[in-house]
């Protein structure tokens, strides 16, 4: 032993030197997370929560991103501006990592910006990118309030929780209508950000109006390791439908926690439940999942190209999950304004965003039309778990399979 | 009021959670007692050790109550190598320089694990994972009564061994007097290097308590790691007694604050008795110095 050491930290040193720790450990994660891809070409930022408490769907995001730029780059680039030069960025799971993230990209040089994923991160980016008027194409987040601030640069592909909600109580009013009217009680289980928060209470809204009951909201934070307490809560009211808004680790653990604890709805509503349109909650956990609905985001099942790029993903070890088939299809879109506006100027990208009527995706939507950002054909679906797959039960044009409710005994 | 019927299971379950969150704790407090450092690499090491755990399951088929044979020597061997042959030589003695270490080899654990297995979320199907016992109350997860009689069963044995064998008289010894017992002719070495190890297989045994119920990705240990070390101040640092009663504690606060204040506040209970605890008692509820 060459040297000594001091005795005894003292509680004050400890707090004070894990503050210190802390915030170099903040720095030391925030430092090196713009990577780039080849140069030459056009530069588009990929933004994705790649780390941290949503890094599985940010992993994912960046994964439809990515097949979309080498689809695009392996047919040439895009027309007369040459191949995309991928700009990718770590948000890091919050708003904050978001926004420092676009300062990057802009001083990168980017012509536009996809993703974000969480409705508080996209929020914030494009607040941030509506600086420069760089255009910022919004791939999940749902939040109403994204598209309604009047930010010119903001464009969403998908629909916003305003319309989910209304498709989600309009396929549960003809659902139960179908059924009998048997379920009159509802609790409501969401995270506490902006997406579950703002759902819940448009829910809260809404539901009461179309003869339903709502007995208990219960918010809880991402993460949350335990949920335990909510599950003896929905136990002791009795509802006859649980509707679950929250992201997917969360969403697992509550409908494992429901099935231990023996918990039997009529039905197990979710909307936009992060894991109930989910093949890997499915396949890793069949009996919690079986039965349960869900109003969210789905690909035109119909459409070969979506079915071809499903595959590509099941065949390279991965699930075919929302986030990566709507950031495909919001890369593909971003490709095509950059097309028609020829030229990475702001302005004209904007401008080409907004006069787009991109059909060539594989979201049952149309052609995009943007009105205040918003893409007016965007809606959801309505699947639900049957015999270990994943079932389009509404809209009726391209339902898979009948609809099983209320859950049998 | 929440009738007895809610209450009751909250406070099982409680005590329950708290029991994982004790035993994470568990190490921490046991590495900090006598190497007087903060160890930031410990939820990062949790995040390893629950890896290690899901693998043994999904390519070995061992079940993970099994598992703790081999993962917990494993994981003493590695944490016995990191402080002998990284933390120990890195630090030249200055405190300030071990936690940066720490927290470094944080960063590297999980990006290197974020690197090799993705951001994916992983979990196990094992009936413990399901498996009720009733006790007319409330509905207890098998699991977690596993892990309760587990933390109390791996207290007594980490007293016992503190107590009972030269290695833990000399730990203890080290703790106390470090140049003392230098000049007794205790590898002192040898001896942070078997702490550390003790510390990180307490956390292998942790992991394989806590996969049946949870899940693992790159960052999950984040998610206990405040938690911990709220338990090992609140308990007072360096105590074992403190981890596990600290541990069981924060269970029922954070259990209760979220059936009161709802799952959002519910953490605001921890905070608050933690605080009170610090004003009335600054060393924590089993902490010998001041």
């Amino acid at each position: 032993m060459s040297h000594e050491r001091k005795q005894g930290l003292s509680r004050r040193d400890f707090l004070q030197t894990s503050a210190q720790a802390a915030g170099v450990g903040m720095a030391a994660f925030a430092a090196p997370s713009i990577l780039r891809a080849q140069a030459a070409g056009v530069k588009l930022g990929i933004l994705q929560p790649v780390t941290g408490a949503l890094s599985y769907s940010g992993q994912q995001g960046k994964l439809g991103a990515q097949l979309a730029i080498d689809e695009i780059n392996a047919a040439g680039g895009i027309k007369g501006l040459g191949k995309i030069d991928a700009v990718f960025g770590d948000a890091q799971s919050t708003p904050d990592g978001g926004t420092a993230e676009v300062e990057k990209m802009n001083a990168a040089g980017v012509a536009a910006i996809v993703g974000g994923y969480s409705s508080s991160i996209c929020l914030a980016a494009s607040q941030a990118a509506a600086r420069y008027d760089l255009p910022y194409l919004v791939d999940v987040g749902v939040a109403d309030n994204i598209v309604t601030r009047g930010l010119k640069n903001t464009f969403r592909f998908g629909p916003g929780f305003g319309v989910i909600a209304k498709t989600a109580i309009e396929n549960l009013v003809t659902l139960n209508d179908q059924a009998g009217k048997t379920a009159k009680t509802v609790m409501i289980v969401n995270e506490d950000s902006l997406f579950g928060s703002g759902l819940a209470k448009l829910l809260n809204e809404q539901l009461p109006q179309r003869g339903f009951q709502v007995l208990e909201t219960i918010p809880h934070p991402t993460p949350t390791r335990d949920f335990n307490n909510v599950v003896l809560k929905i136990k002791s009211q009795n509802p006859d439908l649980v509707i679950p808004a929250n992201y997917y680790n969360e969403y697992v653990l509550l409908a494992r926690t429901m099935q231990q604890q023996k918990v039997r709805p009529k039905g197990i509503y979710s909307v936009l439940g992060g894991a109930a349109s989910s093949y890997k909650f499915v396949k890793e956990f069949p009996d919690a999942a079986q039965f349960i609905m869900d109003c969210n985001h789905w690909f035109d099942p119909r459409n070969q190209k979506a079915l071809a790029l499903k595959k590509k993903v099941e065949d390279g070890g991965q699930f075919f999950t929302y986030e990566v088939y709507l950031n495909y299809c919001s890369v593909l879109l971003a490709a095509d304004a950059l097309s028609r506006a020829g030229s990475v100027d702001h302005a004209k990208v904007t401008a080409a965003l907004e006069a787009s009527t991109f059909s060539d995706h594989i979201m049952p939507y149309g052609p995009t039309k943007f009105v205040g950002g918003q893409n007016q054909g965007a809606a959801p679906v309505n699947t639900q778990v049957q015999a270990g797959d994943i079932q389009v039960i509404f809209p009726a044009t391209f339902a898979s399979a009948k609809p099983v409710f209320p859950i049998p005994a | 009021m929440f009738a007895p019927s809610i209450l009751i299971p909250a406070v099982l379950n409680g005590v329950l959670t708290g029991a994982i969150y004790a035993l994470i704790a568990l190490g921490l407090t046991l590495i900090y007692g006598v190497l007087h450092i903060i160890n930031f690499a410990h939820g990062a090491l949790l995040t390893a050790a629950l890896f290690a755990v899901y693998f043994a399951y999904k390519i070995l088929g061992i079940d993970p109550y099994l598992a703790v044979f081999a993962i917990a020597p494993l994981f003493f061997v590695l944490g016995y190598g990191l402080q002998r042959f990284v933390i120990g030589p890195a630090s030249h003695g200055d405190e300030r320089n071990v936690l940066l270490v720490t927290l470094g080899l944080a960063i590297v654990i999980e990006n290197v694990l974020l690197y090799a297995f993705h951001a994916d979320t992983r979990t196990i199907d094992v009936p413990a994972g399901f498996n009720v016992i009733d006790i007319g109350v409330a509905l207890l997860g098998v699991s977690r009564v596993v892990g309760l009689a587990a933390v109390i069963a791996l207290t007594l044995a980490l007293w016992a061994f503190m107590r009972l064998t030269d290695t833990g008289k000399a730990i203890r010894a080290v703790a106390k007097e470090q140049l003392g017992a230098q000049l007794s002719g205790i590898d002192v070495e040898h001896i942070y290097a078997v702490t550390f190890g003790l510390g990180t297989a307490c956390l292998a045994i942790a992991a394989c308590l806590l996969i049946p119920i949870f899940y693992v990705n790159p960052n999950v240990g984040r998610s206990f790691v405040l938690v911990a070390f709220t338990i090992v101040v609140l308990g007072g640092m360096g105590s074992i007694a403190g981890a596990l009663v600290g541990g069981l504690l924060i269970g029922v606060i954070e259990s209760l604050g979220g059936l009161f204040f709802g799952e959002s506040l519910g953490q605001l209970g921890i905070f608050l008795v933690f605080i009170l605890v610090l004003l009335v008692r600054p060393t924590g509820l089993f902490g010998a110095r001041a």
